[in-house]
């Protein structure tokens, strides 16, 4: 390595930067399976950091996402909203990711962690408003359903190209060190995105910078119909981190005790300037890619059944019972409390305008618009103006 | 007053304001120990450190996306991209993600960043360090390009760029890199994007060019001059944003336009100006619109001169337009 490649710490990481380099003794076959919760959810295979008080809130935060998406998905069959992906069987990954995260953490999402962007504080209703993309859906109509962005919470905006998000976590994470400021960046993708030319960048430039980043890969078998022995002849996700030189972890995706432990232990060895980890979430998409895919067209439904015996509510459900946290009244209080939640959300949603205004046709292009968009949206409102049918002026 | 060339106006520029904003930092192939292959960014890494001039793996893609993060987190990333023709495999990420960032979260984040690169033919560098790839981006609302001839320009188009919230591409001239000398004043100053420069007044035909062709135009003007032709040259510095009252109004008066370009003909930016002024200009035209350009081509090694449009293809095109 050369000098101006080693990473100088920043003040608050002086203390923490002699931890060993537990990278560099990984070998592909060192990566079992972590797992707390048993497969059943009958018991704990071994300890949990995760206090009694946050598994029973984030267990909600799981609920939360199964009703909402079983809700959207009902709302898109019915031409409310024109699509949706929603995230089944993976509500541990997405969950247990983001609560080890730190409050200012930055989280670069895939398109599937709805779950992680309400926790960050995006309003129900105003994810609805993106799925309807009305007057109040914050991105203003600009994108499809599912695309939503929170500011205020570092949760950042949806792209539709896979893998793109892997790199820019990498930055800002960067970014972060270099004004000497304490933050992890976490990226959320799939087992697809493991393919592109950014999931490799973003490994290798973090590998070298030892950047403080969270790679988490849900592994949830499926990029739309492709299988994922058709994506990687890798033996495991994780062990591709051992060819960049950081950490990997294999943890059950759907045992959420688990995944907030690994996640936590790489957020803290990157926090400590130990360099990034690759999490490999090992889960499955236990039902179509999205509202326009049917999986019936290429995977025999056998396939999915062991995975519903592990689905990761469930799991947690047996624990609280297990714990004496939630008993069968409670949990039914508590889907009902949620249901309504979704409901008033909806409520809430359809009471802004159907449509965005004209001029954000051309609103957050640029800083100011061009004076060719000032044109072009002058025509259109010209056009509205004419009445219907009027062709379009010529400039 | 210094007088500069065109690396070290640019030099220069990167130094003031990495000296006022902390924000600032360069990334990019060997752009910090050894300065950048043309050594643009030559002694920044000693003045402001490893971690503000930054040596990156070598993948373009992983510039841009990783300078992305950067960009949203609040830095002012100034990324260089080697050669321009090297540019592609970051095209999604520029394309798909820093140009669309603000638009596609309501407003919510920005990527503003300023990715430099030479761009440009005529150094014996066959077509994969010769491209003009300028058209691609300015095909894509959200971006900004700049385009400077000379070091004056470069400077102070480069301090605006550092300074514009948008994102914007910074095309370098590499071919007159060194050979465009000029006076350049000390310290700051910054010329507006989006200003075209009437570089010589005339009457009788209009010439628009920018970057390297500028230079070209110019001789040829001179030489038309003596043919008893005045033309009228414009750089345009910016072609996004893109100073439509200097084109039209310099068409208006002469009748006459000749658009000027290195990168292949069709569907090079000459079309859209040659589009834009037989829209706004169309009563007041004495001749056909001309196009001087490249090839549709790949850029060639041997016959690089054939390829590039110079002063001798440019005065036909002039005399053409002006006995129409």
């Amino acid at each position: 390595m050369r000098p101006e490649l080693e990473h100088k710490p920043s003040r608050q990481q002086v203390n923490e930067v002699s931890a060993p380099k537990a990278s560099h003794k990984q070998r592909p076959e060192d990566l079992p399976l972590h797992q707390i919760i048993s497969d059943d959810g009958g018991a704990d295979t071994g300890p949990s950091t995760l206090p009694d008080s946050e598994l029973v809130r984030l267990y909600r935060w799981m609920v939360l996402s199964r009703l909402l998406d079983e809700r959207m998905v009902g709302l898109q069959r019915q031409g409310r909203i024109g699509f949706y992906v929603a995230a089944f069987g993976e509500e541990a990954s997405i969950v247990g990711a983001v609560a080890a995260m730190a409050d200012g953490d930055w989280i670069f999402p895939c398109y599937r962690e709805h779950a992680a962007a309400l926790y960050r504080g995006l309003p129900l209703a105003r994810f609805v408003c993106n799925l309807l993309g009305n007057g109040g859906d914050l991105i203003l109509g600009h994108q499809m359903p599912c695309h939503e962005a929170w500011r205020p919470g570092n949760f950042l905006s949806i792209s539709s190209p896979v893998g793109t998000q892997i790199p820019q976590a990498v930055g800002a994470a960067w970014a972060a060190r270099i004004r000497g400021e304490e933050m992890v960046s976490l990226a959320y993708f799939g087992d697809g995105a493991t393919s592109t030319g950014d999931f490799h960048v973003a490994l290798n430039f973090a590998g070298v910078r030892k950047i403080p980043t969270v790679f988490l890969c849900r592994n949830n078998g499926w990029a739309i119909s492709t299988p994922r022995e058709a994506q990687t002849a890798s033996e495991s996700i994780a062990q591709k981190a051992v060819a960049y030189g950081i950490r990997g972890e294999r943890v059950d995706g759907n045992d959420l005790l688990a995944v907030y432990d690994v996640v936590h232990r790489a957020r803290a060895r990157a926090a400590a300037g130990e360099g990034p980890t690759l999490v490999e979430c090992v889960t499955y998409r236990v039902d179509a890619h999205s509202t326009s895919d049917d999986p019936r067209a290429y995977r025999p439904p056998e396939l999915v059944e062991p995975w519903r015996r592990k689905d990761p509510i469930l799991r947690v459900r047996r624990v609280l019972e297990r714990r004496r946290l939630l008993d069968e009244a409670g949990d039914a209080r508590l889907a009902s409390e949620v249901r309504d939640e979704i409901e008033r959300a909806i409520t809430e949603a359809e009471t802004y305008a159907p449509k965005p205004p004209l001029e954000s046709l051309v609103q957050g292009v640029y800083a100011e618009p061009l004076w060719q968009q000032r044109e072009q949206l002058a025509a259109i409102q010209a056009e509205l103006t004419d009445g219907e049918g009027s062709e379009p002026s010529s400039a | 007053m210094p007088t500069m060339n065109i690396i070290q106006a640019v030099n220069d520029a990167l130094r003031i304001e990495m000296r006022r904003n902390a924000n600032v930092v360069v990334l990019g192939e060997d752009v910090g120990k050894f300065g950048g292959v043309f050594r643009a960014t030559q002694g920044l890494q000693e003045e402001f450190g490893a971690d503000r001039v930054i040596d990156t793996p070598l993948a373009e893609g992983g510039i841009i996306g990783t300078a992305a993060g950067m960009a949203l987190y609040g830095l002012k990333p100034v990324p260089e991209i080697q050669f321009s023709d090297f540019i592609f495999p970051a095209v999604d990420q520029i394309v798909n993600e820093v140009a669309k960032y603000r638009y596609r979260s309501g407003g919510q984040y920005t990527c503003s960043m300023v990715i430099r690169t030479p761009y440009g033919g005529g150094i014996r560098g066959g077509h994969y360090h010769s491209q003009s790839p300028e058209t691609y981006f300015l095909h894509t609302p959200g971006l900004k390009v700049v385009v400077p001839s000379n070091p004056y320009d470069a400077k102070g188009l480069l301090l605006s760029a550092l300074r514009d919230p948008d994102p914007v591409l910074f095309f370098e001239p590499k071919r007159v890199y060194r050979a465009a000398k000029g006076d350049v004043p000390e310290g700051d100053y910054a010329i507006p994007l989006g200003q075209a420069k009437v570089t010589r007044e005339g009457s009788q035909v209009t010439v628009l060019a920018w970057g390297a062709m500028w230079h070209e135009v110019d001789d040829a003007a001179r030489q038309a001059e003596a043919e008893g032709i005045d033309c009228e040259v414009l750089d345009l510095r910016s072609l996004q944003p893109l100073d439509i009252d200097a084109i039209t109004r310099s068409v208006v008066k002469t009748g006459r336009a000749v658009v000027v370009h290195e990168a292949p003909r069709t569907c090079g930016f000459g079309a859209e100006l040659t589009a834009l002024i037989q829209e706004r200009c169309f009563l007041h035209l004495e001749a056909p619109i001309t196009r001087v350009t490249g090839l549709d081509t790949p850029f060639p090694y041997t016959l690089e001169e054939h390829y590039l449009p110079r002063a001798p293809r440019i005065l036909r095109a002039i005399r053409d337009a002006a006995r129409y």
